[in-house]
């Protein structure tokens, strides 16, 4: 009982994990049709993000408030892989659509760029750039509406990214003057300290749970009730879902398909953000770290089917349990006298790379009943 | 008046294939022995360029995992050359097996021990991989972006298999060949990499001629029609599932081909040539010389590389820039890549921006061919 509790646990974990990593990607899936590849460095961003977060709160100024920065990170990561996501679908996703794979191609170019930039750009001043870049985008938006009509508003827009840029570069200065270990660029890995309230464990009957586990569950847990309820109550959210479903007929009934795209595909890279948070707490953060998630994300992607939130959480749950069982050979402890070739297969797939080798081709023999994932899109068109 | 139509004179191909003949006769002795086998590596590396242009310029299937076929290629070619050079070592098997105390050889190695079995499997064992994973996938009309990431997966699990097994095949060490005997002589020594480089060059020739073979005719009318439009080629009475199944094979058979001739060269065979970005960056060779036009797949596996190689030695920082950077220009400002731009319309409409060439009214087929008496 006690064991099967632990191997339940373990599954969660991971799989809240893959969750929160795999939603927006198949948010964004489901509604254009594109797989970006960048994902996992949008994760990235996230998981820098609470590193950055995490030194500034130990400014002096902000010190009495350092054991919440990491509540703090989770709103900053969303903001700051939702505006980088904008921002990509804006200057290239869009000029794409209707050409998958040309825009899995680019999105992998814009994941190398990333990688190098963070690690060839002293972070503070990566952090200018996005302050810079989420001042210039969001600046306009809030203009009274009379200017946004005058003529002159591209003249008030480019005065206001003259400004963002100014923002951008002072709050770089500032940040690397005050923060020596963000003044340098570097290709290392760094490592984000959870704060004293999250470290430990705590028990529920009689086993012993670590705390961060359970805040990547709580983080999960919330970012799925937040989507499904944005998604189903929300007039974008009915939106999102008309075009999921339709395109050129939404279209057709005057949804501006546009503003629903670069809105999706910023839920989809704030989300990617978020699961940098959590993978933050995992260990440690470097240049990398979006590259070991993003495949688990695929699958989760695949296995799930796209337009139905349920399978993708069905779908991370499985493959979170599944690892764990045959990863940590725990179906040798619940099992024990079992025949002989059977505990040496199991015996030989009881890592955790080996235990992806099995999973993947479980997956492959599954998609062989359901090619379309577990809740394919009903529909009669040839093509889907 | 695209170039491909263009019909050379008899003269100029038989004069182009004697200047590029002994080109390569004369390559060993012009280059240094560094930059020869530079050479000789990105040669090789073009053939399975040349896979990936079938497969994906040709039939519409964006494969990420072909590094798989690559390294199952050269891991058979290094298989061969560790085991016929063990004699010296104790049980008469491959040096690394006693670090892990393995006595016995692993079963799948013995037919390794045959020259003509290795020589076959070097090309038929990816052909065959490719061929089952291809038909598992095809079987349920699986395609599109949903077929890439599933390659990419696969890449991902063939490279944790053989990264995780120490005792099989060395795992994350890979298997070094430089150091191996063929015929009495040092695969790593200078006589051998010239051999070596002869071999790939001419095979690079004989995969491209190959090549063309296979798109030409009907299979490849076929191959162009389910990348088109593939329910109406199924509507047609054609089954595609075959043909893509076919043409999936025979890119893994090309890239087992050059993973072979890869690992010669370079000295080693290790799981990092299943590493994901590998695999893509074969895709952008393709799509930097051309998709679709064979010729064009060669000459981007080929200076991508050069580039590659010189970059990285002045700015080793900078080349992921530029890499990424590529990505996102080919697709976006050059789709048809450098060789289809020659080719298509490029050229003609570069010449018209600044008034040196007329403007077309209508069809250029009607126009430009008519005028210049190229009537078809």
């Amino acid at each position: 009982m006690e064991l099967l509790l632990d191997s339940l646990f373990n599954g969660v974990a991971i799989g809240s994990v893959l969750l929160v990593a795999a939603l927006g990607l198949a948010i964004v899936f489901g509604l254009m049709g594109v797989i970006n590849l960048a994902h996992g460095e949008l994760m990235m961003l996230g998981a820098y993000t609470t590193y950055v977060t995490q030194l500034i709160f130990k400014l002096p100024l902000l010190k009495p408030f350092y054991n919440s920065y990491i509540i703090v990170s989770i709103f900053l990561a969303f903001i700051v892989s939702g505006v980088v996501g904008i921002l990509l679908e804006k200057t290239i996703i869009r000029k794409l659509y209707g050409s998958p794979l040309e825009t899995l191609l680019a999105t992998w170019g814009v994941s190398l760029i990333l990688q190098q930039f963070v690690r060839s750009v002293p972070l503070a001043y990566g952090t200018g750039l996005v302050i810079s870049l989420i001042i210039g985008l969001f600046l306009p938006t809030t203009f009274p509406s009379k200017i946004k009509e005058s003529i002159n508003f591209k003249y008030y827009k480019f005065s206001s990214w003259i400004f963002a840029a100014l923002t951008g570069v002072l709050t770089g200065s500032v940040i690397s003057s005050s923060v020596s270990k963000l003044s340098r660029a570097s290709a290392r890995n760094v490592d984000v300290t959870a704060p004293s309230w999250m470290r430990g464990q705590i028990e529920i009957i009689g086993t012993a749970f670590p705390k961060t586990r359970l805040m990547i569950i709580v983080i999960t847990l919330i970012s799925v009730i937040a989507i499904t309820l944005f998604l189903n109550q929300s007039a974008w959210g009915m939106r999102i879902r008309a075009v999921t479903q339709n395109r050129q007929m939404s279209d057709c009934l005057g949804i501006s398909t546009e503003k629903v795209d670069i809105i999706t595909f910023g839920i989809g890279s704030g989300l990617a953000g978020v699961a940098g948070v959590a993978v933050s707490l995992l260990g440690s953060v470097g240049p990398n770290v979006g590259g070991n998630y993003i495949v688990g994300c695929f699958m989760v992607v695949v296995l799930g089917g796209v337009g139905n939130l349920l399978g993708t959480v069905l779908a991370s749950f499985g493959i979170g349990i599944m690892t764990d069982l045959i990863g940590a050979g725990r179906l040798l402890s619940i099992w024990p006298d079992m025949p002989l070739p059977l505990s040496n297969t199991i015996n030989f797939f009881a890592t955790t790379s080996m235990a992806r080798v099995m999973i993947f081709a479980l997956i492959v023999i599954f998609l062989q009943f359901k090619p379309t994932g577990l809740f394919p899109q009903k529909g009669r068109m040839v093509e889907n | 008046m695209s170039l491909s139509k263009i019909k050379f004179d008899k003269k100029i191909v038989l004069s182009f294939w004697i200047i590029l003949i002994a080109l390569i006769i004369a390559a060993p002795t012009l280059l240094p022995v560094f930059r020869l086998n530079l050479l000789g590596r990105y040669l090789s590396l073009s053939i399975v360029a040349l896979g990936v242009d079938l497969i994906w310029g040709y039939t519409g299937l964006l494969s990420l995992g072909q590094g798989i076929f690559f390294a199952l290629g050269g891991y058979c070619a290094a298989m061969y050359l560790q085991i016929t050079s063990s004699s010296e070592f104790p049980n008469n098997i491959p040096e690394f097996f006693a670090l892990y105390g393995v006595e016995k050889l692993p079963f799948f190695w013995e037919p390794f021990r045959s020259p003509v079995f290795t020589f076959l499997a070097i090309w038929i064992i990816p052909a065959l991989v490719a061929g089952l994973i291809g038909f598992l996938v095809f079987r349920n009309r699986i395609k599109g972006v949903y077929f890439s990431i599933l390659t990419q997966a696969s890449l991902l699990v063939f490279f944790n298999f053989f990264n995780g097994q120490q005792k099989l095949i060395n795992g994350t060490n890979g298997l070094k060949t430089d150091v191996t005997q063929l015929f009495g002589q040092m695969v790593g020594s200078e006589s051998m990499q010239r051999i070596f480089f002869w071999i790939t060059a001419i095979l690079v020739i004989a995969a491209w001629f190959f090549a063309k073979w296979v798109v030409k005719g009907r299979f490849g009318n076929i191959l162009i029609g389910i990348r088109d439009d593939e329910p109406r080629v199924r509507f047609t009475g054609y089954n595609p599932v075959i043909f893509k199944t076919i043409i999936f094979s025979i890119a893994g058979g090309l890239a087992g081909i050059s993973g072979a001739l890869y690992t010669v060269q370079s000295g080693i065979v290790s799981p990092q040539f299943m590493t994901v970005p590998f695999s893509i960056e074969m895709v952008i060779w393709v799509a930097v010389g051309g998709r679709g036009t064979l010729l064009g797949a060669i000459l981007g596996a080929v200076f991508i590389n050069y580039a590659k190689s010189l970059v990285s030695e002045a700015l080793p920082a900078s080349w992921m820039f530029i890499q990424g950077g590529l990505f996102i220009l080919v697709v976006t400002a050059l789709p048809e890549g450098v060789l289809g731009w020659i080719q298509g319309d490029g050229p003609r409409n570069l010449l018209q921006r600044f008034g040196l060439k007329r403007k077309i009214e209508t069809y250029p087929s009607l126009e430009v061919n008519n005028k210049e008496g190229n009537n078809e």
